[in-house]
């Protein structure tokens, strides 16, 4: 008996795993799987914590959650990180919704924020603040724009390639900064310093005392606008449908070569804003580090919440948390920065890894199904 | 089981989420016979054909091949069996010969890239079955009755004794497929065991020994085909009784309503799609249009809905109702709807053109006018009246309105674009392959939707690939060949081989049968 059991294993093996697509979860279903990523990350993340380093895991995570909320300052702080990201991220989300990949975030934001560093250098005393600001955003706004517009004039004209594109733009925005710095550097220091440091010329001014706040509000109420810009106007829906497919468009007449350049002006624009807010309301400075990456990181966050700008509020806090709270337990316990990155990675990598499992389920062999056969 | 058994498929039961696309199936496949494997379509041939070829794993049941047992988890696996299929989509490589194609993909000892050697052993294969293949042609070069006959000569340079056919007529002129049916035979007669999955009742009667029924995953029957008949097998294959026969009413008062003269179009690649096509389409008549997929119907239509670049010298006149005239060259699709031209157009590719595949039926129903009006807003109220009409009057399966048209099924997706471009109360309305991947009744429905149309005096032109629909349900029949008109013909009188007939060559007396 045995022996034909054997036998038979070795003709017919069923695969031990089979990957099969999943239909609709019930939300419940989705968010205890996403819940259970978080917990599930936590325990690796502390296996790391005290295997390497020997701390109390428990110790490390009240640190990260102290560095991003600790105090009513570092609440503001982690507003004002995730403010910025979102800004960047609700800029691409008409982009990436018409699947223009949009990778130059980063150059937008940068020649948004170079355009307003030079008003405020050069515009110094000849203006109201108030008309100084408003100058400061409308030209960041054209100026990200402009570099929003010119890849998709080209893509509508010779189907050039946007990500190519817009990657190369980012490096051409590099390059005006670097050069501007020189230009406004008076002390040899590689450095612009702390613009109008005295008169504040060009700084948004603080709302009830907390310096973020204006900035945050902006943000927020830019990111409820877009929302509804994309699920009510016709603006909207003409983008979702030169996304989904230009044939489509063009049998429902829409002019897709004037879509595409409409909504990267607006992208661009948003981007130009959100480089705007980061020299007026928070670094009062320009370099090549204004935008720091947040271009790119904007892209992740609009990817993880489909698109859909309110989602975008979620991953945001959830990645200014993380980030926050690294830098906390690497000050806190005297950590290697790379050591706090890995934590982070850990924790992201299973919140990102529970989608595979919402979209997804796994088949083991069943067992049974060969004891019947007997 | 007997000695000639090649295959038996066992309780076999395969699930996509909550479908059950075959349950419980068995079935057995015999050397030396041609077994028909009948359904509608979305009665689950090709998945249990699928799991035979190894692209699928079934959730349960047993597969035995020469009376052993066995698991086939991929087309590797597959092959090693002798087991070989001809998926209705070629898969073959534009760029490489025929040759080329037929060792991609090989390992081991039946690996050889010695091209001459391939091409010795190629010839042979094709001496022995009647083939007609040049090993050193491109694929790009190929018609598609030549792409088939390399996809079925590759599976038989793998060793294959078991060959699976997924509707291989589909894409044939009759001429063609009486040429595959003589293939079949001889390969039949050679001993291999042969599957033709199919929907075609005509080809089964003539051609296979048995023929198995699936009904909604399903098994149903299998029978000997020599006491099968037309009408027996559509039953088992629908479930009730239906009449198969196509209404066509005379056509009424007809009045010309459009022109089109000297349509010359260049597709996106360049090559002349359409070449100096001209003929008249009148109110209350359907005007069949009818050819080899790819010979020009899809420029035509698009062509004249203004979704195709037109060569200088064309003309496409609509001469409307109230007595204008408008001349649709060189407008967009916007401008012909603003001149007040109902032009209604169920394109081929409903999806990807016709409708937004990732939103719901109120969403596709504004695709055409969401921009009325001056608000920046969209109006929802409307298109979800219409939407909730036509789920209604056309009995749509859709849990909502708002649930994703990719997720429905095709004929679903089909009646959501034919209603949405019916409710548009047109004057011309082109269908591409309206019933493509329809079943029986669902295709009876599209016919009688569109003899409504017909009958209310509009213009319709109906691009079809079953030659037998296309003359019971059209008036006129004009015949594309590679892009040129090849003939006007009355579809009261021609004959089916005579369109296969000018489908395939430009004839010499086209005045005269015009």
């Amino acid at each position: 008996m045995s022996g034909r059991y054997e036998e038979k294993k070795v003709q017919a093996k069923e695969p031990l795993i089979r990957i099969v697509k999943n239909d609709e979860m019930p939300v419940w279903k989705v968010w205890g799987i996403r819940i259970l990523s978080v917990v599930l990350g936590m325990l690796v993340s502390a296996l790391f914590i005290n295997g390497i380093t020997h701390l109390d895991p428990l110790a490390v995570y009240k640190s990260m959650f102290n560095g991003a909320f600790g105090t009513s300052n570092r609440i503001w702080v982690t507003l004002k990180d995730m403010s910025l990201l979102l800004c960047i991220a609700v800029g691409l989300a008409p982009a990436f919704k018409m699947r223009f990949w949009n990778i130059g975030a980063e150059g937008q934001v940068l020649i948004g924020g170079l355009v307003s560093a030079a008003l405020m250098i050069h515009a110094d005393g000849s203006m109201p603040n108030g008309l100084l600001l408003v100058l400061m955003a409308l030209c960041a706004i054209a100026a990200g724009a402009i570099w929003g517009l010119i890849p998709a004039i080209f893509k509508a004209k010779y189907r050039t390639n946007e990500t190519l594109f817009t990657l190369m733009m980012n490096y051409i925005a590099l390059q005006l900064v670097e050069f501007y710095v020189d230009i406004w550097d008076k002390k040899q220091s590689h450095s612009v310093g702390i613009i109008n440091a005295k008169t504040h010329a060009g700084w948004m001014p603080s709302l009830f005392g907390q310096p973020y706040l204006l900035n945050i509000l902006i943000v927020l109420a830019l990111t409820v606008v877009m929302y509804f810009y994309l699920r009510n106007a016709k603006q909207g829906y003409e983008i979702t449908v030169v996304g989904e497919s230009e044939n489509t468009a063009r049998y429902a007449g829409i002019s897709v070569s004037r879509v595409m350049k409409r909504t990267m002006l607006l992208s661009g624009a948003i981007c130009g804003l959100a480089g705007f807010l980061e020299v007026s309301g928070v670094s009062h400075t320009i370099s090549s580090l204004t935008a720091g990456g947040r271009g790119f990181t904007a892209i992740i966050v609009a990817w993880l919440a489909k698109f859909n700008s309110l989602g975008m509020i979620l991953i945001t806090a959830l990645l200014s948390f993380l980030s926050r709270g690294a830098n906390q337990i690497a000050s806190d316990f005297n950590f290697n920065k790379y050591a706090s990155n890995i934590l982070i990675g850990i924790l992201l990598f299973f919140i990102l890894g529970s989608e595979f499992f919402i979209n997804y389920k796994l088949i083991f062999r069943h067992k049974e199904k060969e004891g019947q056969t007997l | 089981m007997t000695d000639s058994t090649a295959v038996r498929m066992q309780d076999i039961t395969k699930t996509f989420g909550p479908v059950k696309a075959n349950d419980r199936v068995t079935l057995d496949i015999r050397y030396g016979e041609i077994l028909s494997l009948l359904g509608e379509n979305g009665s689950g041939k090709t998945t249990l054909m699928n799991m035979l070829a190894g692209i699928y794993y079934p959730d349960s049941g047993y597969i035995y091949v020469d009376g052993k047992e066995v698991t086939i988890t991929s087309p590797h696996d597959a092959y090693a069996l002798g087991i070989g299929m001809i998926h209705q989509h070629f898969k073959l490589i534009d760029v490489f010969t025929a040759a080329e194609n037929i060792i991609l993909g090989l390992k081991g000892s039946r690996a050889s890239y010695d091209l001459n050697e391939v091409s010795d052993k190629v010839k042979a294969i094709c001496d022995r079955y009647g083939f007609d293949i040049d090993p050193r042609q491109k694929v790009y070069d190929m018609s598609v009755a030549q792409k088939q006959t390399l996809e079925i000569v590759k599976i038989l340079y793998r060793g294959a004794n078991i060959l699976i056919l997924d509707e291989p007529t589909a894409v044939l002129t009759p001429q063609e497929t009486e040429k595959l049916f003589t293939i079949l035979k001889n390969m039949r007669r050679d001993g291999k065991a042969i599957v033709l999955i199919t929907h075609k009742l005509n080809e089964v009667l003539a051609l296979s020994d048995r023929v198995t029924i699936l009904r909604k995953g399903k098994y149903i029957s299998t029978i000997p085909t020599p006491v099968a008949t037309e009408q027996s097998l559509t039953e088992m294959m629908v479930g009730e009784k239906v009449t198969l026969d196509i209404e066509r009413p005379e056509p009424v008062n007809t009045v010309k309503r459009l022109e089109v003269s000297h349509l010359t179009v260049y597709n996106e690649d360049g090559v002349k799609a359409l070449d100096d096509v001209s003929f008249s389409a009148y109110s209350g008549e359907i005007l069949g249009i009818a050819g080899i997929s790819g010979c020009g119907q899809r420029e035509l239509l698009e062509a004249i809905a203004g979704l195709q670049p037109i060569q200088d010298g064309a003309s496409i006149e609509y001469d409307d109702p109230d007595g204008t005239i408008r001349q649709l060259v060189g407008a967009s699709p916007r401008q012909i709807r603003s001149y007040g031209v109902h032009l209604s157009f169920v394109p081929e590719d409903r999806l990807g053109m016709g409708l937004v595949a990732s939103m719901g039926m109120t969403e596709n129903m504004m695709l055409k006018d969401y921009d009325k009006g001056r608000s920046p807003f969209l109006n929802r109220r409307e298109p979800q009246e219409l939407a909730d009409t036509i789920r209604h009057e056309l009995d749509v399966q859709t849990p909502d309105l708002d649930t994703p048209v990719r997720k429905l099924s095709g004929g679903n997706v089909q009646k959501v674009l034919v209603g949405r471009e019916i409710a548009a109360s047109p004057t011309v309305l082109m269908t591409a392959y309206a019933v493509r991947g329809l079943d029986i009744s669902k295709s009876y429905t599209i016919y009688h939707l569109l003899n409504e149309q017909k009958e209310k005096g509009v213009a319709v032109l109906y691009v079809g690939e079953d030659l037998d629909v296309l003359l019971a349900l059209s008036d006129k029949i004009l015949v594309l060949c590679n892009g040129r008109a090849n003939g006007l013909l009355d579809a009261r009188k021609v004959t089916k081989e005579e369109v296969g007939r000018r489908m395939t060559s430009i004839s010499e007396q086209k005045e005269a049968a015009a």
